[in-house]
């Protein structure tokens, strides 16, 4: 399947979970589930930071449409797609591990827990920006903590989830083949 | 120039950072305070339709509730109609009407109209409803819409020619005038964004003393919803430290979890009342 087929086939299948499923979860008033956006954590390594920026922007501007508010969302998306490659630069393990692999998973960042750390570091910006934004209209700082806090743990259990179910086998590619 | 293109070049990831994020914020700005953008009705109509076909599938599992709900309804108008009572009294004699039933049309004040709700949210900080009606039913932002028990659900915002885009009465800036029953103190309703069903009422002075129970029902001093809807019931009443009125907690009549038509309110006064306002305001 080529990649770009298979992305839009993902991206559909993650907005309509958010949308339908997430969203309609009322766990706590202080737990906001968010996945959508592992559609970018998930993107290819070789995609250039424009295009991944851009990407970012049209995921969150998805998700907004249908909450009719547009902006924190995709505010929040281009944050983390300028963020990732930074990260990737840090945690990446062995020199040239982005030109063996596709994407990252926890095969290519050499291990559960770094990816797990990439995964939970963005997902912790991403929360805390969307609360940010929201909470010029409600205020308080503790709240915003607690419920930045209490999302992202959630968020990583569902990341977490999502990565056991549906395991990406990836190639390893060489100059060979 | 020739450095200036360079600098673009070697920092253009960072200046696109800086615009997209520029533009981002211009929407969540502009949006909150005028209730529509520039992508409005395109985006209404492309996730529209997606809603559309989401609760074609989900409405089969609400039938029962739904059904419920009407026939609550049904039994309510009813006990209005005029064979339902009892007259003993000579003096309540029933009386043939003068005015011929087609004449009544031209002093109607209000038009309901039904339409279904395809989208809600209650989990939001901001929480929009979506109907399945639009601009070619006659919908204006503005209208009021009611559940088909008479409680109040919110106020269009924003239409397209198939759907509308109903603030719910669970959103930040829904401001709605309410009164008590008992009493006829009038104050404003807000919601605190902290949790579902539950409102928060202010601006009712001291002097007023509900108790948990009390029916909340709309002022009429608005011309989105007529006198005597209701709006919900007290949960309890607390004076707010430094003011001279009373907070008051109640709950909504209207379950929005479990909300599947509204009935949207037209008034055919509101355009010559705000044409009027309109001018008293310019002439200040």
């Amino acid at each position: 399947m080529p990649v770009i087929v298979k992305n839009l086939f993902r991206f559909s299948l993650f907005m309509l979970v958010q949308v339908y499923v997430l969203d309609n979860i009322r766990l706590h008033q202080m737990v906001t589930p968010y996945l959508y956006f592992l559609f970018i954590l998930w993107l290819p390594f070789h995609i250039n930071r424009t295009l991944l920026m851009i990407i970012g922007f049209a995921v969150g501007f998805t998700l907004d449409s249908f909450r009719h508010q547009p902006g924190f969302h995709a505010s929040a998306c281009v944050l983390i797609a300028y963020l990732r490659p930074f990260l990737i630069n840090i945690l990446i393990p062995q020199e040239g591990a982005e030109s063996n692999y596709l994407a990252p998973s926890v095969q290519s960042m050499g291990g559960l827990l770094a990816f797990m750390v990439y995964a939970g570091l963005l997902a912790f910006i991403h929360n805390a920006w969307v609360f940010l934004l929201e909470a010029w209209q409600f205020g308080s700082v503790w709240y915003f903590l607690t419920k930045t806090l209490l999302s992202t743990a959630i968020t990583l259990v569902l990341i977490l989830i999502t990565e056991l179910i549906f395991s990406r086998k990836q190639r390893f590619r060489t100059n060979t083949t | 120039m020739r450095n200036i293109f360079l600098f673009i070049r070697r920092y253009f990831n960072v200046l696109l950072f800086v615009v997209l994020q520029v533009i981002c914020l211009l929407l969540i700005v502009r949006y909150s305070k005028y209730h529509q953008a520039i992508f409005g009705n395109t985006a209404n109509q492309i996730t529209g339709k997606i809603n559309a076909g989401y609760n074609n599938i989900e409405y089969y599992f609400h039938l029962r509730q739904t059904n419920d709900s009407l026939v609550k309804a049904n039994e309510m108008l009813y006990n209005k109609l005029r064979y339902s009572f009892n007259l003993p009294d000579s003096v309540n004699r029933e009386m043939l009407d003068s005015m011929k039933v087609d004449s009544l049309y031209p002093f109607r004040q209000y038009r309901f109209s039904s339409a279904k709700i395809i989208a809600n949210d209650v989990t939001l900080p901001n929480n929009f409803l979506v109907l399945s009606k639009g601009s070619n039913d006659g919908f204006k932002p503005g209208m009021g819409v009611i559940t088909a028990q008479g409680a109040v659900i919110g106020i269009i915002t924003d239409v397209s020619n198939n759907y509308a885009v109903v603030m719910s009465l669970l959103h930040k800036d829904s401001k709605i005038s309410g009164k008590l029953l008992k009493s006829g103190e009038t104050g404003t309703l807000l919601w605190d964004g902290k949790e579902p069903n539950i409102l928060v009422m202010n601006g009712v002075s001291k002097g007023a003393k509900p108790i948990a129970g009390d029916s909340i029902i709309t002022s009429g001093f608005s011309t989105t919803f007529p006198k005597g809807l209701l709006l919900g019931r007290v949960i309890s009443a607390k004076p707010d430290e430094g003011t001279s009125y009373l907070k008051i907690t109640l709950r909504s009549a209207a379950n929005f979890n479990t909300i599947e038509y509204g009935y949207v309110i037209d008034n055919f006064d509101a355009p010559g009342v705000n044409k009027l306002l309109e001018k008293a305001i310019k002439q200040q």
